[in-house]
């Protein structure tokens, strides 16, 4: 029969496609195989793997060894898309750990030549990796990498879709700063319609209780009505605001195709002295980096530690990434949950 | 060749199939009698209809492979084949060879010419020497005539040859990268993403022109409710416009895409519910005059990609059938004969065949329809090389249990011969 109001959807074949991996539900705090995205996990989840990242912090600030839990296991950055910093901050992450980790640079080796996504995912597969970190420029693209081999994947960036190891740093960075999550009020400011930052962030913090506000252009705003109050006035857009997470402005977006030129954008959509007054008092500016400097954001508020938490980000982003090869690989190393 | 007669069938009525019993005569590929009852010749194969649907062999109006053996398992008398990129068909030689090409155990042909030169949408392709070598309507593949220019010449000329042009409705300046509609679950998951309004955007614009040219104008798939209602408008007007859609576009809504199911990745992309709700007020009331498989295989190499770099398409000749019959079953369309009209001889008419109906003298393509037999759309089990369905494991009722095109049975599954 055809239903009128939903439509018919016939079940793909085989394992259910957005699968996070056998359910390991009431035993594990976080009962996935992978970690693909932020969509799907409950709040109580979200806070688990905060608290762990949180003992890593502590560990990697303290003057003593760090634990060892993944000697012996490798762990592969396979990055379809360049990257300097996620790249380095998983590799470190593993490194300090004591995985062996293997940097897969995609766009210069023969991976990119012809074969196809699947068939560079059996041939990983077959290597035994225990780990796989995955980035590539296609939503969706880690998803059905993660479909087709036996080990846990990290989703460090699809396309437009996720990057849910920068938004659990960023919702680290601001509990540690705030205090808490619940109620406050985070403004997310610049290319939203493009970014998966903003897309995980903004599902994270509204899954944790913040109110989330997107500002931008209306070229770079999301057409579709997602739930979030929404803003073209940074002034207004600004007010109240307890955080505000600016976002990397891509230089081609700026030529005239998406917004008319650089310096118009720093005029209206840069985060400055003058606008950030219309946020609270102790309003926290974050940047998931690299920034453009007097594009999106003036030098001044990012060098100024007591607002900006852009420097803290990196580290929280170790910590974050370190807690989650540890949790991914627990049950393979037969460690305690 | 010695005759057929098929006894004891039904046709199809405005409720469902019909109370009347009706025999049909086939000789020499036609239709050469027709009554409530008709008497065994002496040698003539007889089939008991164990008052079964009797219909007109599908017309597809709209696919792009000549795969016989997926047309027969789904009805599907008649291909209307059009270009692609890869077979272009833009010259007479090519499309006298696709028409000679039905064998004795295949469907009938009907080439579709490319519009312009290698599909390229800049230059007129040779119409006039198509048409004569049997082109029954040009289109351009899955790319829009988006110069203006070029289609008012091109309208110009195919008035005077009193052919078809199609077009595929989607403005590219706007579609341009895209793979989904713009809307929430596009937003959702990240994927390139254009307006809905892109395909009234195009139709607007050409309906135009139609004006201009008189020119037999059709919308190749019709998906949107803002380009029915244009549609219904120009009609109304007088124009010489039509439109097709396939069963996605009545089926499904973009939801469907949800978890990156390369299969459902089409092109147009599919659409929010309320223009899925349009599109079957449309088929209903006959704004959409014709229903097409859309047939389109793709390889495992060429779906199992990330969904933005997966190609668009899917097959569809086996199950255009089953999926337009779920309209009368669900009772979104309780008008059966209005589905079969939309299967058959709308089609038939705007690619100037004698196909598509039941009269004497008309071909001998019909088909025997079990209306109420449930069963299980199966991608393995289909005819085609391709298995690209978005329909995998979708139950359907209504199966082909008889298939004969000019005279030939090429399928009998039904059990009283």
């Amino acid at each position: 029969m055809i239903e009128t109001s939903t439509p018919t959807k016939p079940k793909a074949e085989g394992k259910p496609v957005n699968q996070r991996g056998r359910s390991l539900a009431g035993v594990h705090p976080f009962p996935y195989k992978h970690l693909l995205g932020i969509t799907g996990l409950h709040p109580h989840e979200i806070e688990y793997l905060l608290n762990e990242a949180e003992d890593y912090i502590d560990l990697m600030r303290a003057d003593e060894p760090q634990p060892r839990y993944l000697a012996g296991l490798t762990q592969i950055n396979l990055f379809f898309e360049n990257s300097t910093r996620t790249l380095m901050s998983f590799d470190i992450a593993g490194q300090r750990l004591g995985a062996s980790t293997i940097n897969v640079p995609v766009s210069s080796s023969s991976i990119r030549k012809g074969e196809t996504l699947l068939d560079t995912a059996l041939t990983l597969n077959a290597m035994h990796p225990d780990i796989l970190i995955v980035r590539h420029s296609s939503s969706g693209a880690v998803q059905l990498l993660a479909e087709k081999v036996d080990c846990a994947v990290i989703n460090a960036g699809d396309g437009r879709h996720e990057h849910p190891t920068q938004a659990l740093l960023d919702a680290l960075t601001i509990r540690r700063r705030k205090g808490k999550i619940e109620g406050l009020v985070v403004a997310i400011c610049g290319d939203i319609a493009n970014s998966r930052v903003a897309r995980s962030n903004a599902i994270l913090l509204t899954t944790m209780g913040a109110e989330v506000r997107l500002i931008a252009p209306p070229t770079l705003m999301p057409t579709a009505d997602l739930g979030y109050r929404t803003f073209t006035d940074m002034r207004t857009g600004l007010e109240g605001a307890d955080v505000v997470m600016m976002l990397r402005l891509q230089r081609e977006r700026m030529a005239g195709s998406f917004v008319p030129s650089e310096r118009e954008y720093f005029e209206l959509h840069g985060l400055t002295e003058e606008k950030l007054r219309c946020a609270k008092d102790d309003c926290l500016v974050m940047h998931p980096g690299p920034m453009n400097r007097g594009v999106e954001i003036a030098t001044t508020i990012a060098d100024d530690i007591s607002r900006s938490a852009i420097q803290e980000q990196v580290e929280m982003g170790v910590a974050v990434r370190m807690a989650m090869l540890d949790i991914l690989t627990r049950e393979l190393r037969g460690a305690a949950f | 060749m010695l005759g057929l007669l098929i006894q004891n069938a039904r046709l199809a009525a405005e409720g469902g199939v019909g109370k009347t019993q009706v025999a049909v005569r086939v000789a020499r590929g036609r239709i050469v009698e027709l009554a409530p009852n008709l008497t065994p010749n002496p040698g003539e194969s007889v089939i008991d209809a164990n008052e079964q649907l009797l219909m007109p062999g599908v017309v597809d109006m709209k696919t792009f492979a000549a795969d016989h053996e997926a047309a027969i398992a789904g009805g599907v008398t008649t291909l209307a084949i059009h270009p692609r990129k890869s077979r272009v068909q833009d010259r007479p030689s090519v499309i006298a060879s696709l028409r000679k090409g039905a064998a004795p155990n295949q469907v009938n042909v009907e080439p579709i010419g490319a519009a312009t030169k290698a599909l390229e949408g800049t230059d007129l392709a040779e119409i006039g020497l198509m048409k004569a070598a049997g082109a029954v309507g040009f289109a351009n593949g899955r790319r829009a005539i988006s110069d203006a220019t070029v289609l008012l010449r091109l309208m110009r000329y195919a008035q005077s040859l009193d052919t078809l042009i199609y077009q595929h409705a989607e403005e590219p300046s706007l579609t341009h990268g895209a793979v989904a509609t713009e809307g929430e679950t596009a937003q959702r998951m990240g994927l390139p993403a254009a307006p809905a309004f892109a395909e009234a955007m195009m139709i607007a614009r050409d309906l135009r022109l139609v004006r201009e040219t008189g020119c037999r104008y059709h919308v190749g798939l019709v998906t949107t409710a803002e380009a029915i209602d244009l549609i219904r408008t120009a009609k109304a007007e007088g124009l010489p416009v039509s439109a097709a859609t396939a069963p996605a576009y009545f089926l499904l809504n973009d939801i469907a895409v949800n978890d990156y199911r390369t299969f459902l990745h089409l092109s147009p992309p599919l659409r929010e519910e309320s223009d899925r709700q349009a599109v079957i007020g449309a088929i209903a009331d006959g704004t959409i005059d014709a229903i097409v498989s859309d047939h389109d295989p793709r390889t495992a190499e060429e779906k199992r990609l990330p969904f933005e770099e997966s190609i668009a398409g899917m097959v569809g000749l086996e199950t255009l059938l089953p999926l337009t019959l779920k309209l009368y079953h669900s009772g979104a369309v309780p008008d059966l004969s209005r589905l079969i009209d939309a299967l058959t001889r709308a089609p038939a008419d705007l690619i100037q065949s004698a196909a598509g109906r039941i009269e004497v003298g008309a071909p001998a393509d019909l088909i025997l329809v079990d209306l109420n037999r449930s069963w299980r759309i199966d991608s393995d089990k289909l005819a085609s090389a391709a298995k690209n369905t978005g329909f995998d494991k979708l139950p359907v009722e209504g199966r082909v249990e008889l298939v004969v095109a000019g005279g030939h049975i090429l399928l009998n599954r039904h059990a009283s011969t």
